[in-house]
């Protein structure tokens, strides 16, 4: 009998963590940005029935990218916590940091105890209230948890789409120019994405009780000028 | 609370029914055993009304709660928003009414978010029908619910009525319907007044005079309040969606029936 290789757990870890970097960087951006009156995320994502983007909750939105079968998942279990708790105790009481800090521990136990972490990125977004500001928290495929209250980028080459956001931002834009600009860095400088090859949506007041809403066609392609 | 997350074997898709049951949260209180409910201490929802019109429906419900021969409320909601196409009224045992109506807008809202499409209005009201089946042990013991169902259905174009017995079956209605202990002087009303495609002011017209002569009749049922202000609540489903009628034009009308009958020199 042949004794298995000793390896190292600062490997083992290396390892995991480059399979799902790999993964995620393989797969399409998205950016989410706070404007005037919510948020927006965009996903560099052509296919109309395969979403990135979901509703969770009221308030709540979910974006992944990486595997689409295992951000999916996660985002229907994100849902059923959500109701869950809304049907228990009471819709107000449905927030978006603890199904954020579960999205976490469940990716982080995951990455160190099974044999294949997830390679997915997600991000949990939600609208401001009179007592609480919009925010982005960002977790990663081995459970890093971020909270942001600007913008947050998710899946591959995120630090030039990041310097390219960061230089357009500003607290006080409507959802055009946001939308512009997110899209602008989405593309960079040698790409041109248009609507079709998009899929955007907003949590916004206005639209009632539930402030998800997505932005296709006509209305789309007029925002994006 | 935990992430809940389910084997592929195991996962309950989009039933939120389903769900609770795999998480053991108890959604409908079976009562054990027989034996006949307690004839007092629970309180009683009782008429409310749909009828259909040119551009949908219109749904209509008095305000008053009884426990046994008592009011034991002025304001109760018997009308509600299941989802954004369609309303569920209730009339019945109020505790478990309402509870159920939670029940099926948390059912429709989580299927349509974990599925991404809306459910059809017959599955919805399939749905529900389910839901009252279900009910049935506690109907048996006297705590029956009854809901009446009404919405847009944006595949055929056209508003479209349901109503259910205490054994889950459901029935779709043509032009009108109403259920509870006043049922039966509102649907008569409504039966002298209807005509196909109504416009929307005579549609809402005669809903609100249907529930005033139900509480004409029936001691368990709430005309308008006028000392209190408070008048029955009234919406309309539309391709627009649900909405609300404002209690200011729901009081007006009420006066102008009151002052109508006046001047034709019969008794309001």
């Amino acid at each position: 009998m042949t004794m298995p290789y000793y390896v190292a757990p600062e490997q083992v870890m290396k390892d995991r963590a480059e399979y799902a970097q790999k993964g995620i960087a393989r797969g399409r951006s998205l950016v989410a940005t706070t404007y005037d009156l919510g948020i927006v995320i965009v996903a560099d994502n052509p296919s109309r029935s395969l979403h990135k983007i979901s509703e969770i909750y009221d308030r709540i939105a979910f974006a992944g990218v990486g595997k689409y079968n295992e951000f999916d998942q996660l985002r229907v279990s994100g849902i059923r916590h959500a109701d869950t708790k809304g049907y228990a105790y009471s819709r107000e009481d449905v927030e978006a940091r603890s199904l954020a800090n579960l999205y976490a521990q469940y990716l982080g136990q995951v990455f160190t105890h099974e044999m294949k972490p997830l390679e997915v990125e997600i991000l949990v977004a939600e609208l401001g209230n009179g007592q609480r500001p919009p925010q982005l928290y960002h977790i990663a495929y081995e459970g890093t948890i971020t909270d942001e209250d600007r913008f947050a980028v998710l899946g591959g080459e995120t630090e030039a789409i990041a310097a390219r956001l960061d230089e357009a931002w500003t607290a006080t834009w409507s959802l055009g120019g946001a939308l512009q600009a997110a899209v602008g860095a989405l593309a960079g400088p040698d790409r041109t994405l248009v609507a079709a090859d998009l899929e955007v949506a907003v949590l916004a007041e206005g639209n009632g009780r539930r402030s998800f809403r997505r932005l296709v066609d006509d209305e789309l392609a007029a925002l994006l000028g | 609370m935990s992430l809940p997350l389910f084997t592929t074997t195991e996962d309950p898709g989009p039933d939120f029914a389903g769900l609770m049951r795999r998480l053991r949260v108890p959604t409908h209180p079976l009562l054990a055993g027989t034996g006949s409910a307690p004839a007092e201490g629970f309180r009683h929802g009782t008429t409310v009304v749909a009828l259909r019109y040119a551009d949908g429906v219109v749904m209509a419900g008095d305000r008053r709660a009884t426990e046994g021969h008592a009011i034991a409320h002025r304001a109760m909601e018997k009308v509600f928003p299941a989802d954004r196409y369609s309303a569920v009224a209730i009339a019945g045992a109020a505790g478990p009414a309402v509870e159920m109506v939670r029940l099926f807008q948390t059912q429709l809202e989580h299927y349509e978010k974990v599925e991404g499409v809306v459910l059809s209005l017959e599955g919805k009201a399939n749905q529900l029908g389910q839901m009252v089946r279900e009910h049935l042990p506690m109907a048996m013991q006297g705590l029956a619910v009854v809901p009446l169902y009404a919405g847009y259905d944006l595949a055929r174009r056209t508003g479209r009525i349901f109503t259910y017995d205490v054994t889950g079956g459901h029935y779709e209605e043509s032009e009108y319907n109403a259920t509870g202990s006043g049922g039966r002087d509102a649907r008569t009303t409504i039966k002298l007044g209807y005509r196909d495609a109504l416009a929307r002011d005579t549609a809402v017209e005669l809903a609100i005079q249907s529930l005033y002569e139900a509480a004409d009749e029936d001691s368990a049922t709430g005309g308008p309040d006028l000392i209190r202000g408070i008048y029955p609540l009234v919406a309309t489903v539309t391709a627009e969606g649900f909405t609300a009628v404002p209690e200011t034009e729901v009081a007006e009308r009420f006066a102008e029936l009151i002052e109508r009958r006046r001047t034709e020199g019969r008794q309001p």
